[in-house]
């Protein structure tokens, strides 16, 4: 199992909000839901590799800004054309004010 | 230097098609404008209210309209109500279509759903080709070989411009491609942008609509009257001259082949009659740099970001003003484009894309 991963503070993320985060020449969505969950999957939707984190957050909904594809970014699941394959979550944890993300 | 632009090739798996892969045309990063993400969220937040208020109107004229020209039949007193109702449906639905599809007129996803498969059946274009088609627009917008939705390929042919004010030739092939999708087969085309696991949708939807068409011209012939085909079916022909008058402008006679929406894409000043049945997609640069904001925010994102635009057209009027003579231009030098100003205040047009094209069009 890899380590965790300091990513940001917990506040550097607004409440149903989503920013990016790149680590070892990835890049990753993190993700404040409503209910003040943190969430964390692959930065480009897996439709045409465009950066999640310009997108909105509307509930448990991620949806892309380029087609506005839409994945469930608390499962990954994909909820719709024009996205068709599921995106990659990762394990978080907020410690101390921090988030933690757990990459694979 | 001389500049010797190979031939357009507007099939999707022809040499354009190819060059544009190569190039780094197709799936291109775009220029955008730097909006401050708090203002990006403001701007993108979904609301049901303006579309139910919108679709309401537009349902409920659709009906009034046809009801009276129904109970008119018959004189000539139906032709002014027939008329509204075509516009209502053969151009009010390209819209409707259009926003429904990208899930931004509303904020409840049946609600886009419901609405998308009604105007993609009077506007005639399948509801699952047309989703992956306009998927494709905006990936690779006017990019020559890559984007189906080209309204107008280079050199122009006039002849097809004039005849689709009519919808003659986008219905009769809507028609074709309609019956050949019923039949189970989905074109070499169609394949390039149609996911395989949609395919099979998008060919039963072909054979619910074949039968509808099959049981209104059947009621048309057992009443001996066009009435039935008056009000399903040809309103896509009679009432279409305004979502072309309108959507002609979105693209033509500016450039092709480059990456910034601002080089390929024209926003027009119309009156409030043309931008509810438009549903506001005059702000057309706005809607490709940012398509996830909703029609009724445009007009503010356009507020926000002109200082980066060129200035918009100022009416329909000065918008064919602008783009015939381009096209009389383009008969006799196709890659003549129209390269708008932008004022002071704007970054430059990217150039890494199209330096071979503006050349030629100098």
């Amino acid at each position: 199992m890899s380590d965790w991963i300091e990513a940001c503070a917990a506040d550097d993320i607004d409440e149903e909000d989503v920013i990016r985060f790149d680590h070892a020449g990835r890049t990753f969505a993190l993700y404040r839901s409503p209910e003040d969950e943190f969430f964390a999957t692959d930065g480009l939707c897996t439709h045409e590799q465009i950066h999640l984190s310009q997108g909105l957050v509307m509930g448990d909904i991620i949806e892309c800004p380029k087609h506005n594809g839409r994945f469930n970014y608390k499962t990954g699941a994909a909820r719709g054309a024009p996205v068709c394959v599921n995106l990659r979550t990762y394990p978080v944890k907020v410690d101390a004010g921090k988030v933690f993300v757990q990459l694979g | 230097m001389t500049v010797t632009p190979l031939a357009r090739d507007y099939s999707l798996v022809g040499e354009s098609a190819r060059r544009a892969v190569e190039s780094g045309l197709a799936a291109a990063e775009w220029y955008h404008t730097d909006i401050p993400r708090k203002q990006m969220k403001e701007l993108m937040q979904r609301s049901d209210g303006p579309a139910i208020r919108d679709t309401a109107i537009w349902l409920g004229l659709l009906i009034t309209f046809g009801a009276a020209g129904a109970a008119l039949w018959g004189g000539w007193w139906c032709v002014p109500f027939f008329l509204c109702y075509g516009v209502l449906y053969g151009s009010a639905t390209d819209s409707r279509w259009h926003e429904c599809g990208h899930g931004t007129a509303f904020k409840t996803p049946w609600m886009n759903d419901a609405v998308y498969q009604i105007a993609c059946f009077m506007i005639m274009r399948n509801p699952v080709t047309w989703r992956w088609s306009h998927t494709r627009h905006h990936t690779d917008t006017v990019i020559v070989g890559r984007d189906p939705e080209i309204a107008v390929m280079r050199p122009p042919d006039l002849l097809r411009v004039v005849l689709n004010f009519f919808g003659l030739l986008d219905a009769w092939h809507a028609m074709v491609d309609m019956v050949r999708n019923a039949s189970g087969v989905i074109g070499a085309d169609e394949k390039t942008f149609i996911p395989e696991s949609e395919q099979p949708r998008a060919i039963r939807i072909a054979r619910i609509w074949l039968a509808i068409y099959l049981v209104t011209i059947a009621l048309a012939v057992y009443l001996g009257s066009w009435l039935p085909l008056m009000l399903v079916g040809l309103p896509r022909l009679y009432g279409a001259w305004h979502h072309v008058l309108t959507g002609l402008l979105q693209h033509g006679g500016l450039a092709d082949n480059v990456t910034d929406h601002r080089l390929n894409s024209r926003t027009v000043l119309m009156n409030p009659v043309s931008r509810f049945i438009y549903w506001n997609m005059n702000y057309h640069v706005e809607h490709h740099m940012f398509p996830m904001v909703p029609y009724h925010a445009l007009p503010r994102l356009h507020a926000m970001i002109r200082h980066d635009l060129p200035a918009p057209s100022p009416s329909l009027w000065a918008g064919y003003r602008e783009m015939l003579p381009a096209f009389i231009r383009q008969l006799r030098n196709e890659d003549y484009f129209v390269k708008r100003e932008l004022p002071p205040t704007a970054r430059p047009y990217r150039e890494e894309f199209h330096s071979e094209t503006a050349l030629a069009a100098e």
